[in-house]
């Protein structure tokens, strides 16, 4: 079958689809809609719609990015626009079957929004959404509106034009398209797509390699596993068009063992593709033969390093190798490779399957397009976002992210994970482009964005990503290997209280021998997180040495949980809920923590009634209690003895 | 748990070596589908894994001990794993792994001697609404709180009917 015909075949499948007489109920069921309990949803709706004889068609989808309101259920009814809701549960779905569906009441107090033509009183346009109006969808396309497992799907709504398109370019052609649109890198480093392209396409070796990185190993980064999973096909589509660019003959998919889904999605997409002719010998008959082959990553963060991965494709550990030469000259045994990531290849066929022109009209001068981030920590509305560049960090925090989880204060957003860094609220109104992230000490990397509270320490914050980077170091470089260690080991002194003012200046100074001495790429940004802290947040640090302090009341060791006798009723909530029996008390007695065993979990602090706030954690200052419980006084909170 | 003869993992290690032609590369692939079989990586099989590839012993160790994923011991019956992500860090995960920890008077990384749990901690799991995230076996768990620990640890192993 030519692609005229496929096309065809699949804009007739999707229309009939969206114009069906039967109603048809999307989930999704990516990672997080499954973690969140969206096949128990599944089930539900199966059940429900049994019970009242209903015939509908049931669509597993992606992630539509809203993770905050998991499971998600939108339902079309034909004639009317979409609904979708939030925060589906067993029950609720249930319900809606029976309401909306059998009786059509829509229950606008459960819904987030319509999607489509037309309104229902009641609910806000989908797409309107405060999360969801300033984002722009080129690399989530598809992602919670396709099957990620039907070809078709893709197909109807452009998906493989921008191949067909770009096999009818001379590869030089498809290389100044790209270089037009001025995509940059979506891996971390920002180096222009194009002029790597160019590298291992002037290369006269016969065999070439490219590789797509689907390693994605920062912590609290997910943007790559819910794109994949929601839309493999346009990372393959990409990768298919560099592969023509450039030359190759063969390419790989590093995926990371870890996400189990997202190579299902893999593996079946590509047997998908075989099949239809979009890889293997004489593609769509352009004579042009390529093929793809997936490679599960063994858990490794140094995998992500480019060099380090080839490696690992190789069969070897994967340690990082000096460059040059670089992998365009000489990369995966030896011949020319080039790597890019799972966004950058996504990006690839949407800019060729409608045209550079307009790609450069999202984004800044120098940043084009837009970029995915996986919005996360202390905020209300997380999930997977696609920004265009140039937006503020401002707008992605209150705007899209709708503020701080329980109105508290905003200290600092991380950005690039454990090579990027934290910056704070004078930093807010910072443009998200690769090059003023960087000026501020933080890198838009992979696209983590994890917001913290007044309650996050930031030197606790810093211990955290050195003891990843630390536990992650492959050894093989004495600056990373070394000089991380002793950074935690400095980090962890400070959060317990051990620190001296010495210590911070040593920090610095390993700091920047490590930036300066490391082998690769993630070495050297690796005492990122500790310069960008003590750059912003310096007071934070002399709070720790100098006064044994820890502002934020984060750090375990420095802080203590008191129970206070004016406020204790005696209620036992405390008692019940202590994971270590450390609390003593009775009924109407105050409750008094045994010091000696208690862990500092805080969950007394967070079980004690609103009405009571008895429990008081504090770092540095010492409460007088009662030692043994004594009891409270009828109608006179706080008559027990002090003493 | 018993451990396997030598000629048992042998047995084991055929339909495996099989699938494969003997190239360099096919390291990882054919380590990640010894572990899927046995669940660990005995010493005996990674002797033979050499012997089929071709290289050193020290060569098979050295690439089964970078990486995380895999394992020279074997695990216990259900693996519980608690998401160590920045998200679920700034929600309290610590606090999370201290607690199974002592719950189960193992350190993260090592199996509780009844051979029932092992502790293990990863990156990120990409739930991160829901943090801090646990899994035992493939039941996640969002919100969790260190009060919440004792009672999932007792719940019966629950099977994943969902693919």
């Amino acid at each position: 079958m030519n692609f005229t015909d496929l096309k065809e075949k699949a804009t007739a499948e999707w229309t009939s689809l969206e114009q069906s007489r039967q109603p048809r109920i999307i989930v999704g069921t990516g990672t997080c809609g499954r973690a969140a309990g969206a096949f128990a949803v599944v089930d539900a709706i199966k059940t429900a719609l049994a019970a009242h004889n209903v015939q509908a068609d049931i669509m597993n989808v992606g992630c539509i990015g809203l993770c905050y309101a998991e499971p998600l259920v939108e339902i079309a009814k034909p004639g009317k626009p979409h609904i979708m809701y939030g925060n589906v549960t067993p029950a609720s779905a249930a319900q809606l079957i029976e309401d909306y569906l059998v009786k059509d009441m829509p229950h606008p107090e459960m819904a987030l929004g319509t999607i489509g033509e037309g309104s229902i009183e009641g609910i806000p346009k989908f797409w309107e959404l405060p999360m969801l109006k300033p984002q722009v969808r080129i690399i989530l396309r598809d992602c919670g509106i396709i099957d990620p497992q039907n070809l078709n799907h893709y197909i109807a709504r452009d998906g493989y034009s921008g191949l067909v398109k770009a096999l009818k370019m001379k590869p030089e052609e498809v290389i100044a398209e790209v270089k037009k649109s001025g995509l940059r890198g979506r891996g971390g480093a920002g180096f222009p797509a194009a002029t790597k392209w160019e590298l291992c396409r002037k290369e006269k070796d016969p065999t070439k390699y490219i590789i797509c990185n689907a390693d994605e190993g920062d912590p609290g980064a997910f943007m790559n596993r819910m794109l994949v999973e929601g839309d493999p096909h346009s990372v393959l589509e990409g990768m298919i068009i560099g592969a023509y660019a450039m030359g190759a003959t063969r390419g790989f998919i590093y995926c990371r063992a870890e996400k189990p889904l997202a190579i299902e999605r893999f593996k079946f997409a590509l047997k998908q593709v075989q099949e239809a002719g979009f890889l293997g010998k004489n593609i769509l008959g352009s004579g042009f033969d390529f093929d793809i082959e997936l490679r599960e990553g063994a858990g490794a963060f140094v995998c992500g390093e480019e060099t380090a991965l080839m490696a690992s494709i190789e069969g070897k550990r994967g340690m990082p190798n000096p460059r040059p030469p670089f992998p365009a000259q000489s990369g995966l045994w030896g011949k020319p490779t080039n790597i890019n990531n799972v966004e950058t290849w996504a990006n690839v066929s949407a800019i060729l399957q409608h045209s550079a022109e307009w790609y450069t009209q999202y984004g800044t001068e120098k940043s084009k397009g837009t970029k995915t981030f996986a919005l996360a920590g202390k905020i209300n509305r997380t999930g997977l976002i696609e920004v265009p560049m140039g937006i503020t960090l401002r707008e992605i925090v209150f705007g899209i992210g709708g503020g701080i989880l329980n109105d508290k204060g905003f200290k600092a957003i991380q950005c690039g994970g454990p090579s990027g860094g934290c910056l704070p609220t004078s930093q807010l109104d910072l443009t998200v482009d690769y090059d003023s992230l960087q000026q501020a000490g933080a890198i838009i990397g992979s696209g983590g964005m994890i917001v913290m509270d007044e309650d996050n320490c930031m030197v606790d914050v810093a211990r955290y990503f050195m003891s990843f980077i630390q536990s992650e170091s492959c050894g093989k470089c004495v600056p990373c290997r070394v000089g991380t260690k002793h950074m935690l080991d400095i980090l962890t002194k400070m959060t317990q209280g051990k620190g001296t003012p010495e210590d911070v200046n040593t920090l610095n100074e390993l700091a920047q021998s490590v930036k300066q001495g490391a082998l690769c790429g993630l070495g050297q940004t690796a005492p990122n997180p500790v310069l960008t802290t003590y750059r912003y947040f310096a007071d934070e640090y002399e709070a720790h040495t100098k006064n044994k302090v820890c502002p934020a009341l984060a750090c375990k060791e420095m802080t203590t949980y008191y129970i206070l006798p004016e406020k204790c009723q005696g209620c036992g909530i405390c008692l019940r809920a202590c994971p270590s029996e450390a609390i003593k008390g009775g009924k109407r007695m105050i409750h008094v923590i045994d010091q000696d065993k208690c862990v500092k979990c805080g969950t007394c602090l967070e079980v004690c009634p609103p009405k009571f706030t008895a429990v008081k954690k504090v770092s540095g200052e010492k409460i007088e209690v009662p030692k043994e419980p004594v009891p409270v006084i009828a109608g006179k909170p706080g008559a027990g003895e002090t003493k | 748990m018993i451990s396997l003869t030598p000629t048992e993992i042998q047995e084991k290690l055929k339909p495996i070596l099989a699938r494969h032609i003997g190239k360099k590369d096919e390291l990882i692939p054919i380590l990640q589908e010894t572990q899927d079989e046995l669940r660990y990586l005995p010493e005996d099989a990674m002797r033979e894994i050499a012997r089929f590839l071709k290289i050193s012993v020290a060569t098979v160790y050295g690439v089964s001990t970078f990486y995380h994923l895999f394992k020279l011991k074997p695990s216990g019956k259900k693996i519980i794993r608690v998401c160590r992500g920045t998200a679920c860090h700034v929600r309290g995960s610590p606090r999370i792994v201290d607690e199974v920890s002592k719950v189960l008077n193992v350190k993260p990384g090592e199996t509780t001697p009844d051979m029932e749990y092992t502790l293990e901690t990863i990156a990120c799991f990409g739930s991160c609404a829901l943090a801090p995230v646990m899994v035992v076996d493939k039941t996640v768990y969002g919100r969790v709180t260190p009060g919440k620990i004792k009672e999932i640890l007792a719940r019966p192993a629950k099977q994943e009917v969902h693919k």
